[in-house]
């Protein structure tokens, strides 16, 4: 596939930007090519199908493009054929000339479905996604090692930053590279019926609503349906979502804890294909001791369908959020007074922020993250441009968090120590501020640090940027831009916020606007869309949205007390 | 201050408006309630503002206070209005977490609610 930006045919040579560039290899790798490198002519029939165009259009794109006279189809046709398909569903005539300019990507409807379809024995999509990834990668191991198989060894930063844009949320209308982050909860919520229906591809199981939906609201698995995908690069959103997706996820659910998610539905409600009740519920997670608002808010957030009862991925979702948020305060409140002092709440946002960004939680607070060590960072945290207090800040980091994480992150760390320290002291510094904002944008300031961590090619970042509308959800709805890439306390010109599509994102909007536009304009989101932040509806019902956030963060009770869940999660890991 | 007076004027409004809802739904005898009966249209007319009524199968009622010099403010608008606020209600009442009652406090009923007031303006 090393056509370099170029691709011929018959002669005609046409170039292909960065970003298509990426788009058609993946595409390609994703039709399999055999040994002699020619795409197996299934999958690429399938993947023609699935753009959507008339036969007679595909069979002109396949004459047009030269493969009809080799009589397969070469990297150089199967580019030029891209081309072409997006061409016609630009509306221009399938011909040479029209694809000599610049045009969208082709948009490829139900490919993750494709790849999902193979592996119709996953009991959960999450799952099947994991092995749609594992086997795209070229392995399957289980999520842990999804994210260092998931990073494409090609890749470099590139391709993560591909990865980036596609967790956006299917329903924010990412139309452009911004319009990535939001999570629109909201949007995703009404948008979510439509998605259920297709994040049910898992065949045998179409009572199980896209369990991905639920707890991934914030990956946002883009749907292709979405119409205003054709101007985003869409097709590799799909490519990468189905590759990276959900391991990328910070929020998604590991098998050990789906595992234990499900047996505890069993207590409830032996039949995994039944509702739970609501009252049923009410009085299960009051167990997890999180204060009622949080929960009402929690299950707002998780029961998509507005039916009052919980079914099996809704109940995995709010159980998860539980635990999450649960998890990250037991390690914020470091003296466990039930309250977080400032480095604490600096340490509670950075894990939130890491967790958005794919670390998943440490068992103990890093080194760095100690309360003295995060009041000295954030009192020497330096603006944007500064570089030695950063990166002694990264450098402590990424060590804890690579401990904890994928190998995969190795790729992702190393490149971009600079960055992620900058990231994160500008997080520490406006924490603060931030802290209403943030929680309710995570879905519109897409935050992968990957993504994010590209300073000198932020356009490139934004553009692969995946919850969350930026800022609605997931949310994605993205708290990230805001987040990483925001300047210091002078104020850049205020972005737009991207309304996230999802319910929760709502909320985040609300309160990101009430909070004030001088906030917003603390953020300098990237332009280009970043992945937006895992739900941070999480975030703002941990943290009461509000301009007071911290001090009612102090407040909240006894919300560390999960130990006896966590300790039966960690035993049904394997 | 001005913010608390007017606060007052309108929960006054309301409160007096409840009245005329009472007369309203005391009268309809069918045992039918459609969507028209719902909706009580408009309560009563002031100099400053017009009182629309809506109420529930269960006896909930809804009351919008508009302007009175928001004259583009369409009848059909008035009731998607409070088609979608009955809507957003059942989803918090279908929260077992919520107590009927209670002061809603759902973020996605509060943003569905400010949408509309904006749309209206």
């Amino acid at each position: 596939m090393d056509q370099g930006s170029a691709a011929g045919t018959g002669g005609t040579f046409i170039s292909l930007s960065d970003t298509e560039q990426r788009c058609y290899s993946g595409l390609y790798a994703l039709c399999q090519p055999d040994s002699s490198g020619k795409p197996a002519a299934g999958k690429v029939a399938e993947l023609f199908r699935a753009s959507q165009l008339p036969a007679e259009t595909l069979h002109q794109v396949t004459e047009v493009c030269g493969a009809k006279r080799l009589g397969y189809f070469g990297c150089g046709q199967f580019y030029v054929a891209l081309k072409l398909m997006a061409a016609a569903q630009a509306g221009l005539p399938v011909r040479l000339e029209s694809i000599s300019g610049e045009l969208p990507l082709p948009v490829f409807v139900g490919i993750t479905n494709e790849l999902e379809m193979r592996y119709p024995n996953q009991p959960l999509t999450n799952e099947s996604q994991s092995h749609i990834l594992g086997s795209v990668a070229g392995s399957a191991p289980r999520p842990p090692a999804d994210r260092p198989v998931l990073r494409h060894p090609d890749t470099s930063m590139d391709k993560q930053e591909a990865w980036s844009p596609p967790q956006s949320p299917g329903i924010s209308p990412p139309r452009s590279p911004s319009a990535y982050r939001s999570y629109p909860y909201g949007a995703q919520r009404n948008g979510t019926d439509t998605l259920l229906a297709y994040d049910a591809k898992v065949p045998g199981r179409p009572s199980v609503p896209q369990e991905n939906s639920s707890p991934s609201h914030y990956s946002v698995k883009l749907q292709p349906e979405q119409p205003v995908i054709t101007h985003v690069a869409s097709v590799e959103r799909l490519v990468e979502r189905v590759e990276v997706d959900y391991s990328d996820d910070p929020w998604r659910i590991t098998e050990e804890q789906r595992e234990y998610y499900t047996n505890q539905f069993r207590s409830l409600q032996p039949d995994l294909s039944a509702l739970i009740m609501g009252t049923v519920a009410k009085n299960f997670f009051t167990k997890s001791k999180l204060s009622i608002p949080e929960l009402s808010h929690i299950w707002e957030l998780s029961d998509v369908d507005k039916d009052g009862a919980l079914t099996f991925p809704e109940f995995c979702t709010a159980f998860h959020l539980i635990v999450e948020l649960s998890h990250i305060w037991e390690l914020s409140d470091v003296d466990k007074d039930g309250a977080l002092t400032f480095p604490e709440f600096c340490t509670a946002f950075h894990l939130i922020v890491a967790r958005k960004n794919g670390y998943p939680l440490p068992e103990t607070l890093p080194a760095t993250l100690r309360p003295g060590f995060v009041e000295a960072g954030v009192v020497t945290a330096p603006p944007y441009e500064a570089t030695l207090p950063l990166i002694v800040f990264d450098d402590n980091m990424m060590p804890g968090a690579n401990q904890l994480k994928m190998g995969s992150v190795d790729l992702q760390v190393t490149s971009r120590p600079g960055v992620t320290a900058k990231q994160e002291a500008r997080d520490e510094s406006r924490k603060p501020e931030f802290s209403p904002k943030r929680i309710p944008e995570p879905h519109e300031k897409p935050i992968q640090h990957v993504s994010t961590l590209k300073p000198d090619s932020p356009q490139e970042l934004d553009a692969n940027m995946k919850s969350r509308t930026r800022p609605r959800s997931y949310s994605s709805t993205s708290i990230d831009d805001a987040m990483k890439k925001v300047e210091e306390p002078p104020t850049p010109p205020p972005r737009p916020q991207k309304t996230h599509s999802r319910a929760s994102s709502l909320d985040l909007n609300k309160l990101f606007q009430q909070s004030g536009q001088c906030a917003k304009s603390g953020w300098l989101p990237p332009p280009p869309a970043l992945p937006p932040r895992p739900p941070a509806t999480q975030i703002f019902s941990f943290l009461p949205g509000s301009e007071k956030s911290s001090q009612k963060a102090v407040q909240q009770p006894n919300f560390a007390d999960f130990s006896k869940y966590r300790e039966e999660v960690s035993r049904c890991s394997h | 201050d001005n913010v608390c007076s007017g606060e007052l004027k309108f929960h006054y409004t309301v409160h007096t408006s409840l009245d005329v809802v009472e007369e309203k739904i005391s009268g309809v005898g069918k045992a039918l309630a459609d969507q028209r009966e719902l909706y009580l249209g408009l309560l009563y007319p002031t100099e400053d503002y017009k009182v629309y009524g809506y109420v529930t199968n269960s006896k909930v009622k809804f009351v919008i206070v508009v302007d009175s010099s928001n004259t583009s403010l369409r009848d059909n608008e008035i009731r998607s209005m409070f088609r979608k606020l009955h809507n957003s209600f059942t989803d918090v009442m279908c929260n077992p977490f919520y107590n009927p009652g209670d002061p809603i406090q759902s973020k996605a009923f509060d943003s569905i609610v400010s949408t509309m007031m904006v749309q209206a303006c």
